[in-house]
């Protein structure tokens, strides 16, 4: 039985820089010529500086552009701490929201729940009070940075986009048929408007009307 | 439902199938040592590596022998990586400068365990605690050698019904060699590069750091992704280079490579089947687990699928119309989260590319039932092989119960010491599950820690999935991420994913805590060890015995009727062992969401 120690030690070695070292580092020399873009994380460059990427979502909060999902990610979209809510189907923070409690003022005990997010959804897009909502539109994706909505969401979304940039309606609708991504080979995955993308064909489209970034920028 | 949901998931089962012949075929030629299309360029480096490891490739191993290489290759692996992990902040290839803060002594005992038995449970955010190296080096070999270990496994069992009066199993060497140079190795490398070319990123940069259009500053993990994501489908191991597995856009962006995750995840599983009825030198066999398999994840999958599309009435009433999207990606929709939810827990993969936790009741009770079965329903690469033999045993014992006659399954008796040790691995999964729940349900530890090693793990953030919280001490159900029976059932899930070896997670709670890291690992030891250790005994107790010719008194194993038996032992087992705890947890919710109940 002892016999079987020295080839466990030595697999082990062997296997960990086969498949720990030399394998991955196989894999990023081959993508790095053939795919260079997407291994380097499919980034998006403007004027020299790197704006983003094509694959992750960013917080859109100016009625000029287009808004992406609610966020469970850190602060909102922060690509180095991925996550859901996590929060369950009977969960008062979900279904109800937490209000802020007045008797701690530092602190801000609120959160949005689907109701505070929907009220929120029909008010800047001008929907009546009882409109229905797109479930993408008030839900946390499970990474919290989901780069994509629905076509619904974006549909619902024009009007206010194009008042803001004081655009035709249609002009701003033929963009996001531009950026909607179709089921792969129209059977895979779900119909998509890829946000960042669509807010970048925005600001080419019509530079002039491009919402200025905010003065402090969030943290 | 939609049609095009129903149809996409027909598809996926559709193309599995086609897979099913000639991975199975190809397989059972590179393990019983045949050549191969790919001998030529792997012959060489396969002879090598006997020479390094002192092994000679026609030695054939008792049980007894086969058990303890494989426990020695475990436990090398699992100290190697422990020390790579703890030594993290000194090893190369960490932009971010993670060090052993964030990889506490409990959290690496818990990490090495869960990758060296195919877990990848994952107590941390990696994209918080990881180097770039701790990933590669120290996690995803245990990708390629814990699967390897569960083919190897699988195979042994399946020596000892297809041998007569041998002595030997095979060599663990061997095969664990075989699987991943001519079967791991290979699928791994051009799947990686698809998954690039689609854009999983493979760099090792340091993370990126952009001025949003907005002008926020946005922080973007990198890494070497795309090689880790290869074989963690590959292996059902699961363990995420993000925090957000394989719902994170990097590790999964388009419509496409979710559908080759899905199906590298049942790859292996189904085709083994084929493997293994090719072994035994009938097929039969082997499309009669893939049968039992394949009604058992169907079902599973279209009552998750028809509760998530159904949604949540709650929602539903503040004029959200439609299924239930929380933690679910847009690209994927509802369909395709249901469907891989019920993948990867039918498969001990544990990846997840929407967040289980947030699913609705029953919804989510079929992840959590897949894992209970004993990953069995295709199951991880070889666990789910010699799981299900497992049950095939129970099954003609009953069957053998009913009628008055000695069981046979496949020629070979089955006696006292077959059941006693199929029964042993069915009870301590059990004890395992259920116990740590009720522990982890009930337990209150000191508040405050009185020594300083203690106050100072006390002083880490908790940077489990979910929220952190000052929850390292104290009551262990305050950890759970939501109240009343969901709460409960965060609880179950954890110990039902470790012991299960399946890595997801209902990812609310807070496990990075010392109790947590430490009973989910001894849990995952059990249900790994455990379970193999008597399977092994069994193939060496099988391999010995003789042929017992088939006679008009045997009942035959390749029919439908013993199709319908399999799923009843594996439902009859796992719903008579679980149903008390599965009714206080999601099914005591379904009815509380109908009436509105909140916590």
């Amino acid at each position: 039985m002892l016999r079987q120690l020295r080839p466990a030690l030595m697999s082990v070695l062997a296997f960990t820089i086969i498949t720990g070292l030399f394998f991955p580092f196989a894999i990023t020399g081959i993508s790095q010529v053939l795919f260079p873009k997407q291994a380097r994380g499919s980034l998006i460059e403007q004027n020299g500086k790197i704006i983003g990427s094509e694959l992750i979502g960013q917080t859109f909060a100016q009625p000029g552009y287009f808004h992406s999902r609610p966020s469970a990610a850190g602060g909102g979209y922060d690509a180095g701490a991925s996550s859901g809510s996590n929060l369950g189907p009977t969960s008062s923070k979900l279904i109800k929201g937490i209000e802020d409690d007045p008797a701690t003022k530092d602190a801000d005990e609120s959160y949005s729940g689907i109701p505070q997010l929907a009220v929120a959804y029909r008010k800047e897009n001008n929907l009546a009070a009882d409109a229905s909502v797109p479930a993408d539109a008030v839900t946390r994706s499970a990474s919290g940075l989901d780069p994509e909505i629905s076509p619904e969401n974006a549909a619902l979304q024009a009007p206010r986009v194009a008042a803001a940039r004081k655009l035709g309606e249609d002009a701003v609708r033929k963009l996001v048929d531009e950026n909607t991504a179709g089921r792969t080979l129209g059977l895979f995955g779900e119909p998509r408007v890829n946000v960042v993308l669509l807010n970048l064909a925005l600001d080419k489209a019509a530079p002039d009307s491009k919402p200025k970034p905010a003065a402090s920028p969030a943290p | 439902m939609t049609f095009n949901g129903i149809l996409q998931i027909a598809l996926f089962f559709g193309v599995l199938l086609l897979t099913v012949k000639p991975m199975g075929l190809f397989m059972a030629r590179v393990f019983t040592g045949e050549r191969t299309f790919l001998s030529p360029v792997f012959g060489p480096v396969e002879r090598g590596l006997y020479r390094l490891f002192g092994v000679r490739e026609d030695e054939d191993m008792k049980w007894t022998t086969y058990a303890f290489a494989m426990l020695a290759f475990s436990v090398m692996g699992l100290f190697l990586t422990y020390i790579l992990l703890r030594l993290q902040g000194v090893l190369p290839l960490n932009p971010q400068g993670y060090g052993p803060k964030q990889m506490t002594p409990d959290l690496a005992f818990n990490t090495a365990v869960s990758f060296t038995t195919n877990t990848n449970w994952q107590s941390y955010a990696p994209d918080y605690t990881l180097s770039y190296f701790s990933n590669m080096v120290a996690l995803a070999p245990h990708n390629w050698m814990s699967a390897a270990t569960g083919i190897a496994v699988a195979l042994a069992l399946v020596r000892g019904f297809a041998r007569r009066s041998a002595e030997g199993i095979g060599n663990f060497w061997v095969d664990a060699t075989r699987a991943i140079l001519y079967v791991l190795l290979p699928i791994s490398l051009f799947y990686a590069l698809i998954l690039v070319q689609q854009g999983v990123p493979q760099n090792f940069a340091e993370y990126t750091k952009a001025a949003t259009l907005e002008g926020a500053s946005q922080t973007i993990g990198q890494g070497p992704v795309a090689s880790q994501e290869a074989i963690k489908m590959l292996g059902t191991n699961g363990g995420g280079f993000f925090n957000a597995n394989s719902a994170h856009p990097y590790e999964n962006p388009t419509p496409l490579t979710n559908f080759l995750e899905m199906l590298s995840i049942f790859l292996i599983p189904a085709a083994l089947t084929y493997t293994f009825g090719k072994m035994v030198g009938n097929v039969r066999q082997g499309w009669a687990l893939l049968g039992a398999m394949s009604v058992m994840f169907l079902v599973g999958t279209f009552v998750c699928y028809g509760f998530e599309a159904a949604g949540n009435p709650q929602v539903q009433a503040l004029g959200v119309p439609g299924g239930n999207y929380e933690g679910k990606e847009v690209r994927f929709g509802i369909a395709n989260s249901a469907l891989f939810a019920a993948i990867t827990t039918a498969a001990s993969c544990g990846a997840v590319n929407s967040m289980h936790d947030s699913f609705t009741p029953i919804g989510g009770l079929i992840p959590l039932f897949n894992i209970m079965s004993g990953e069995v329903i295709f199951g991880g690469v070889g666990a789910g092989l010699y799981g299900m033999l497992m049950f095939a045993i129970l099954a003609v014992f009953i069957a053998g119960l009913m009628v008055g006659r000695t069981p046979e399954y496949l020629g070979k008796k089955i006696e006292q010491y077959e059941v006693k040790m199929a029964m042993l691995a069915t009870l301590v999964l059990a004890a395992s599950i259920l116990g740590g729940t009720a522990l982890g349900a009930n337990l209150n530890l000191p508040k405050e820690p009185e020594s300083t090693f203690a106050t100072k793990l006390n002083q880490f953030p908790g940077t489990a999935y979910g929220s952190s919280s000052d929850t390292f001490y104290g009551a262990t159900y305050n950890n759970v991420n939501n109240s009343g029976p969901h709460g409960l059932t965060e609880i179950l899930y954890a110990y039902t994913s470790a012991t299960g070896n399946n890595g997801s997670a209902f990812a609310g709670i807070t496990a990075n805590t010392p109790f947590y890291n430490v009973t989910l690992g001894l849990a995952m030891l059990i249900g790994r060890f455990l379970m193999i250790i008597p399977l092994l005994a069994i193939a060496g107790s099988l391999a010995a015995k003789k042929l017992v010719p088939a006679s008009a008194g045997t009942f035959p194993t390749d029919t439908g009727t013993f199709v319908l038996l399999l799923i009843g032992v594996v439902l009859i087992v796992g719903a008579l062992t679980y149903l008390p705890a599965l009714a206080l947890g999601p099914i005591v919710e379904q009815f509380q969401m109908s009436g509105g109940k909140l916590f």
